[in-house]
């Protein structure tokens, strides 16, 4: 064997290996942009620098990572965005259930099929909340009170997952709400607070300071099971001591809002594995624990066939209610 | 006095030497992201951000917030000398700044812009410090219809009493609600004027606007006018920026007034923007001067700077108190908040007396920090102006376009940047004021949202907006604001035997007036 050859092959190998990903051992060439579908200081943005800040301080990458947000027309910017970048594995888009819902309702230049899903991480609850000084005590109080005068509702943007929540315990409620969008939860949770509006649907975090505070409290939790048991909030009471719907008599059993990740679209199977086995390193590490902790969320991870079966089941559920409420674009 | 404890023993947490070394460190970082293009405060901030988590909360807030303050007065120098505005709120600086910087007098414009500033800021953190727990309780009072009649208010102050003739204001102002429905309404969730370009669902960007108006826009009206324009001598005189700020108190007035203005926007929570365009309107109005603004008057840089650090200080109390946000810039530090483990909300005040208390005195001893360090860079950023037209007019360029570019990466931004020159152009060319344009950019969005959230309470009854004694005298100084130019005409009119004499000044007579007025104006 002569000298070239022995030079020759081993750079042959290396040549072989960048353009023919072997197995999961893809890695990230450049800086990698992490694209928030939220303003700064929203709760996706939050996501986005939590894992940024565990991937840099763990060193799980090599490569620099940058946050872009990318919040305008309710997040659309951002998804526009990642569509527009096909192919490209180095930006990450992080979003919410907007990412499908979002296309049902409003003419919008994409869909999350244009996507490569990642994950579904942190699923974030609801909380039916109304004014500290309220006379109802229960949610039967409340919607007998609803049903006898005509509610105002506030939430976070039109047609969107706090809308539905609403169309939906009118529903199963039978009363009737007037639905009033604002820009962002925290918003309806200060007109809640000064007495412009009846109640709303935030998420905990959204709400936590306000209860603290003793401007709110929440009268039930659109949750399965109660929610695990943290410091207390109060002087008496923390996120455990609040009942579930059902408990109440609201039969909506379960309503959430994964936090989502995603590639661009025509990305290799091994890139996106590259960021699946990213997130779930992330997963595990103190500091997500944290994060979570701290934002009230629920910890979970979805991937693969689950995470694509659990977007099917949410779009079939949004597009019933999407199709009573005439919402569905043509 | 409570408060007074509480803040001495704030300033036993700011005023230790790593305090006060973050505070030089971030003003300077500050002033830095404030005059280059493209950055801006809320970006500082965030990429200062990572950094402050293995902070103590109260130093990581002082460093963020000097930041902060260092961004705003870096904005101001660009207005003035560049007609550039890095922020919204300090676009109504440029209307006079720039002029006076232009005349040759840049160190004395730069100088009264910090000097004013900082007293508009000290009176917010006043007004902060002893009304905290009031103030909080007043910004609950604000609802729909409340948001709405303080925008009314300040896009009425700008019909009544800009220089323009009134209906060129409003054909400016419908334009700019025009260009500010572009993007997903919020109140209807669908998508609006995109015109086919999918990019436009983000709507448009306020610093794209404002670079092409004004950046551009000036620059086009230079080159048509003064090809051959040299630079502006200006001497490097520290005796200058002195006199200037020793002349301030002269202006006692315009400064009291314009500070009332801000604190009220900015506890109200109307905001920096609302406020020092307000402010300036008032102060054409009733300055004695006030024929000669838009040339380099005096008071036309006080009134908006001092207007708009105050309405930026105090607007931190609704951040910290109720949550809101009062400019993305808050909202990046809310983030922080989060991170940090503090929540924002009522409870702060109660829990983190150290952390809240520790920063409001960091807000005083900041802002002079701040100040200190301004002051003693305006003889180098008036050097600037000595630098020939030929060479600054590329530079101006390349500024619009990497800021416009950086704002969210986009190609169409600059390309949009560079319509908006042209806009720019033709506005100054046919005597249409830009100022209302801009506001109507900026605050039109949420001026529509705050409407319609008002109808759908109120099922379709104006009678919101006269529901109580509040909405009620907020709405109704708007209207008399609008209709003030005209009241003013009709009382003219009817001493002298005229036409219009027996005509009802009906909402029809409104529109048609100012149409006869400004024909007769001589365009300044």
């Amino acid at each position: 064997m002569d000298v070239t050859s022995r030079f020759l092959l081993p750079a042959a190998a290396i040549l072989l290996a960048g353009t023919i990903p072997a197995g999961a051992a893809w890695q990230p060439q450049k800086p990698i942009e992490f694209v928030a579908t939220a303003g700064p200081g929203g709760g996706t943005d939050n996501l986005a620098r939590a894992v940024q800040n565990i991937i840099t301080k763990y060193k799980l990458t090599d490569q620099p990572i940058v946050v872009v947000n990318k919040g305008g027309g309710s997040g659309a910017e951002g998804y526009v965005y990642g569509k527009a970048s096909a192919g490209d594995p180095h930006k990450v888009i992080f979003g919410t259930s907007n990412a499908w819902q979002q296309p049902l309702v409003s003419k919008v230049a994409f869909n999350y099929t244009d996507l490569t899903p990642i994950a579904g991480m942190a699923q974030d609850e609801f909380l039916l909340w109304v004014k500290q000084d309220a006379p109802y005590k229960t949610v039967n109080d409340y919607l007998k009170a609803a049903a006898a005068n005509e509610f105002k509702m506030g939430g976070a943007q039109s047609k969107d997952t706090d809308e539905v929540l609403t169309r939906m315990i009118e529903k199963v409620g039978h009363i009737k709400l007037t639905y009033i969008p604002f820009k962002s939860g925290a918003e309806a949770a200060v007109q809640l607070a000064g007495g412009h509006i009846d109640s709303h649907v935030n998420n905990p975090s959204e709400s936590l300071g306000q209860w603290r505070g003793g401007t709110q409290r929440p009268l039930c939790v659109f949750s399965p099971k109660r929610l695990p048991q943290g410091p207390k909030v109060t002087a008496t009471e923390g996120w455990s001591d609040v009942p579930t719907c059902v408990e109440q008599g609201l039969d909506i059993p379960q309503y959430e809002q994964p936090r989502t990740v995603w590639l661009p679209g025509k990305v290799t199977p091994e890139q996106a594995a590259f960021y699946v086995e990213l997130m779930k390193k992330v997963q595990a590490t103190p500091e997500w624990k944290d994060y979570i902790e701290k934002t009230s969320q629920v910890d979970t991870f979805l991937t693969g066939a689950e995470f694509d079966s659990y977007i099917k089941q949410d779009l079939e559920h949004i597009k019933q209610v999407a199709a009573e409420q005439g919402w569905l674009v043509k | 006095m409570e408060n007074l404890q509480e803040l001495l023993h704030g300033f036993t947490i700011a005023v230790t030497v790593p305090h006060l070394v973050l505070m030089v460190i971030g003003v300077l970082l500050g002033i830095l992201v404030g005059v280059l293009p493209g950055l801006g405060a809320p970006n500082g901030v965030s990429l200062l951000l990572p950094l402050t988590f293995g902070m103590q909360p109260v130093s990581a807030i002082i460093l963020l917030s000097s930041m902060y303050w260092g961004a705003l007065f870096g904005g101001s120098v660009t207005s003035i000398l560049f007609n550039i505005p890095g922020e919204p709120s300090s676009v109504a600086t440029t209307f006079d700044g720039y002029p006076m910087a232009r005349d040759g007098r840049p160190t004395t414009a730069l100088a009264t812009a910090f000097g004013s500033a900082a007293f508009g800021a000290l009176v917010g953190v006043i007004l902060i410090t002893f009304l905290a727990s009031w103030v909080a309780q007043v910004a609950l009072a604000f609802g729909p219809p409340e948001y709405f009649a303080v925008y009314f208010l300040a896009f009425a102050s700008f019909v009544g009493m800009g220089g323009a003739a009134p209906i060129k204001t409003v054909v400016a102002l419908a334009i700019g609600f025009a260009i500010a429905a572009i993007g997903i309404d919020t109140v209807s969730g669908s998508v609006r004027l995109t015109m086919g370009i999918d990019e436009l669902v983000k709507g448009v960007n306020f610093v794209v606007a404002v670079m092409g108006l004004f950046g551009i826009g000036e620059l086009l009206v230079a080159v048509e006018e003064e090809f051959h324009a040299r630079g502006v001598s200006s001497r490097i005189d520290w005796k200058e920026v002195f006199r200037a700020v020793v002349r301030l108190p002269r202006h006692g007035i315009a400064l009291l007034r314009s500070a009332a203005i801000g604190c009220w926007m900015g506890i109200t929570p109307g905001g920096p923007t609302a406020a020092s365009f307000m402010s300036y309107g008032i102060a054409r109005r009733f300055s004695r001067r006030g024929r000669h603004f838009g040339t380099g008057e005096v008071e036309g840089i006080i009134s908006p700077e001092t207007a708009d650090h105050a309405a930026g200080t105090s607007a931190l109390l609704p951040m910290l108190s109720l949550g809101i946000p009062g400019s993305a810039t808050a909202a990046v530090m809310m983030g922080g908040l989060m991170i940090w483990g503090l929540n924002p909300g009522p409870m702060l005040f109660v829990d983190q007396k150290d952390f809240v208390w520790g920063l409001i005195a960091s807000m005083y001893v900041g802002n002079i920090v701040a100040v200190a360090l301004v002051l003693l860079t305006v003889p180098v950023f008036a050097a600037l102006m000595r630098i020939p037209f030929v060479i600054i007019a590329p530079l101006i360029v390349i500024i619009c376009v990497v800021g416009a570019y950086s704002v969210s990466n986009s190609y169409l931004d600059v390309v949009m940047m560079l319509g908006f020159g042209v806009v720019g152009y033709l506005f100054k060319k046919l005597f249409y004021p830009l100022a209302p344009l801009v506001l109507a950019i900026v605050i039109g969005d949420k001026a529509e949202d705050a409407f319609r959230q008002s109808m759908l309470m109120s099922k379709g009854s104006l009678g919101v907006f006269f529901a109580n004694p509040l909405v009620t005298s907020l709405v109704l100084a708007g209207l008399a604001l609008l209709l003030l130019p005209l009241a003013l005409q009709i009382a003219h009119v009817r001493r002298k035997p005229g036409e219009r004499k027996s005509i009802a000044p009906g909402p029809e007579d409104r529109r048609s007036r100012p149409t006869a007025t400004s024909a007769a104006q001589t365009p300044r």
